[in-house]
């Protein structure tokens, strides 16, 4: 069993925790992991991506070769479209459906939805909307992990204890909104799939 | 043993803080900043008494490694790799003067120019400077890597290049930590002369260190770094160095058939060399950066090994490898995903809403609109992003500290107004000397200094300039009624426009310099200060 995941968004949206949080999970389950990340000028409001390799057996490359990823877990929809040469035919894409405007030629959301709408196995989800519902806007991060948790091969007492770990130093609280978040990505994930 | 998950750069830190380390010195620089970082904000580092500084420059960083080693003790110096370039001088004399305490360099290279202005490949100054170089090919190696390093530092007295690249250096994975060594106690070389490169002395440790050449390649051959794994193909032999290797068995997830060389260290291991070539009918070497290892192997007329790699384009001759790449070049089914939309359009680096320099640049391009275009030049740093639309406010970018000379030369040449844009922390690293030659010459040259108050690209390290850069200025004979200190917001745009024209108009040296907190360090003192929780 292997998931070789790109995280994508815009720089300062927080990909990184959510590679955390499954990482975490990964490697108390007993896994393999590796994980390349874009440090340095693409921070600044530029596309960046993750590439998060989680595997029972050792993983070699820091990168995922083109047409091999199982899926494309984008905090920003155009940015989930920029790495579909990563995606396998199997593969799943997972994304938050806010567009993140900070260039001046963006394309219309109808027509990234669209788009997004062609991929055989694809979850488009509003994860700042419903993390707002959740009185939690700054955890759509975790409600986009709910969202992907039924195609990462990881059990979901290792993803509560993930959030656990990263989230309890900030209090009981913090843990309780995360954990909220995370499962209404779950149930969403699920509607969205019987639909 | 447990694991920790972390970056390459953390796991060379933490080799270092193991390795028994008593400083680091670094000038920041993607992708090689986390290292210093991580020993700067470790708590063990700091009950063990670690010195873990940001120098003002790399060459500066280089020469204190070099006094350290001098007084006995272990020492860790880091930069990217066009940081090796400001610290060469030292760097190459370094080799010649020797070690007492180890001293391992690492020099982070940047295959694809993520976050830089060329590719160079470190390896060439480790073979330039005839000194030992290690490049790990994964995280764990890296730590055992440091360990390795600090031992052969000592024992034959020379420094150790570590070569890394981006990929590994960004990249984390499950490291496990060995022995814990305690520092050296100060001592000084026995030979006091071993730091005096006068022409006599300098010939005399040269020789040993031409002496020492053998030893190394031994050393290469035998510390279990470069590593010879048979294959049952002998159709074709393959030398993969670095995290190539990872790339290569990513194609071969049962095995490699062909014969492989694994290469971690430098020199090159001669005989094991020799044992694949032997073996097999071609080579394919695999390497990030430049063909160091294929050109040595080819030789000048190619007449002998039948080899194959960048230097014959089997592989791009340029561009950091990924697993695609070495299946192509090995005849293997590529794989790829879905085309890229064309709707999806480019996103490229901007500067942060709220930062200072958006209002430095439009006071000052309002200013030059009177003059023709193409007379600022830049530097290094956040603000290089101003050569971007909407700004399209610079006209260079060339190497750390560049605009101040390169204005005074185009000024020379007879383009007045000539304006240079440079950031605080990069005028303190290489800035302040090409002031002085303006100075001197009197040339008619506008500065403009962006003074955010750190070293902002790289993640907000502390300046060096901080608090100084007015009496620096004038100390170097900028004439004060011409050193101009404004603020750089919307609301001062027209007061500062003004500013910016009369000084451009100015025939002789002067220096504006826009002063407002970098909006990224700023926002990270607030939340610090208001203990506003984040996700």
């Amino acid at each position: 069993m292997k998931r070789d995941i790109i995280l994508s968004g815009v720089g300062g949206q927080g990909i990184l925790s959510i590679a955390a949080t499954i990482g975490l999970a990964a490697v108390d389950k007993g896994w393999f992991l590796k994980q390349a990340e874009v440090h340095g000028m693409s921070q600044r409001g530029g596309d960046v991506q993750s590439h998060l390799r989680i595997s029972e057996n050792t993983v070699h490359s820091d990168l995922i070769p083109f047409g091999q990823a199982d899926m494309i877990l984008s905090v920003e929809p155009m940015e989930s479209l920029r790495y579909l040469p990563y995606l396998n035919a199997d593969g799943w894409l997972v994304t938050n459906s806010k567009p993140f405007i900070n260039i001046t030629n963006y394309p219309e959301a109808k027509a990234i939805y669209n788009e997004i709408r062609k991929i055989k196995n694809h979850i488009l989800i509003d994860a700042d909307g419903i993390a707002a519902e959740l009185k939690a806007p700054k955890s759509a991060n975790m409600v986009m992990l709910g969202a992907a948790f039924a195609f990462l091969g990881i059990e979901k007492n290792y993803f509560e204890n993930a959030i656990r770990n990263l989230f309890g130093r900030k209090g009981e609280e913090v843990v309780a909104i995360n954990l909220s978040a995370f499962n209404a990505g779950i149930e969403f994930a699920q509607q969205y799939l019987n639909r | 043993m447990q694991k920790l998950l972390v970056l390459g750069d953390e796991a060379i830190a933490l080799g270092a803080i193991d390795a028994g380390i008593s400083g680091i010195y670094a000038y920041p620089g993607t992708p090689s900043t986390e290292i210093t970082e991580y020993v700067h904000a470790s708590k063990e580092a700091k009950e063990k008494g670690i010195i873990a500084q940001w120098t003002t420059n790399e060459k500066t960083a280089m020469e204190t490694a070099i006094g350290m080693s001098y007084a006995g003790k272990r020492t860790m110096v880091c930069m990217k790799h066009v940081g090796l370039n400001v610290a060469a001088d030292p760097f190459m004399n370094a080799a010649i003067t020797g070690a007492n305490g180890g001293m391992v360099v690492i020099s982070a290279d940047d295959p694809s120019m993520h976050s830089s202005q060329n590719e160079q490949d470190s390896r060439y100054y480790g073979k330039f400077a005839l000194i030992p170089i290690l490049e790990p090919s994964n995280q764990q190696e890296a730590y055992d890597m440091v360990h390795y390093g600090f031992e052969l530092s000592e024992k034959y007295k020379v420094p150790v290049l570590m070569r890394i690249t981006t990929r590994l250096a960004h990249s984390r994975a499950g490291v496990a930590r060995s022995q814990s060594r305690e520092q050296n106690t100060m001592s000084l070389p026995s030979d006091l002369r071993q730091f005096v490169l006068l022409p006599a002395i300098a010939r005399r440790r040269y020789s040993g260190l031409l002496g020492m050449q053998d030893a190394f390649r031994n050393e290469s051959a035998t510390a279990g770094f470069n590593e010879y794994i048979d294959g049952s193909d002998k159709s074709m032999g393959i030398i993969a160095c670095g995290i190539a290797y990872n790339y290569l068995m990513e194609n071969f997830p049962k095995g490699c058939p062909y014969p492989i060389l694994k290469i971690g260290q430098y020199p090159l291991p001669l005989n094991l060399v020799e044992k694949l070539v032997d073996a097999t009918q071609k080579v394919m070497v695999l390497e990030d950066g430049y063909p160091l290892v294929e050109e040595l192997i080819a030789g000048l007329l190619r007449r002998g090994v039948n080899v194959s790699g960048r230097f014959d384009e089997k592989i791009p001759r340029s561009g950091e490898l990924n697993p695609n790449i070495i299946a192509k070049a090995l005849g293997l089914t590529d794989t790829y995903g879905l085309p890229e939309p064309e709707m999806v359009v480019g996103r490229p680096p901007s500067l942060c809403v709220g930062c200072p320099h958006i209002d430095s640049y439009n006071a000052m391009n309002e200013a030059l609109r009177k003059y023709s275009k193409g007379r600022v030049f830049s530097d290094i740093g956040c603000y290089t992003l101003g050569a971007l639309p909407p700004f399209e406010a610079i006209n260079s970018c060339v190497d750390m500290g560049a605009s101040i000379p390169m204005a005074k030369g185009a000024a020379d040449a007879g383009l007045v107004p000539a304006v240079a844009v440079i950031g605080d922390s990069t005028f303190t690293h290489s800035g302040m000397t090409g002031l002085l030659d303006a100075v001197i010459a009197k040339t008619p040259i506008t500065v403009v200094i962006l003074d955010n108050s750190t070293t902002g690209m790289t993640g907000g390290q502390d300046s060096a300039a901080f608090g100084r850069l007015e009496n620096i200025v004038k100390g170097i004979g900028v004439e004060p009624e011409h050193i101009r200190i404004l603020k750089p917001l919307r609301k001062n745009h027209e007061e500062n426009t003004q500013i910016f024209a009369e000084e451009l108009n100015y025939n002789g040296v002067s220096v504006i310099i826009p002063t407002r907190e970098c909006i990224q360090t700023l926002n990270r003192r607030m939340r610090e200060k208001f203990k506003i929780k984040t996700i």
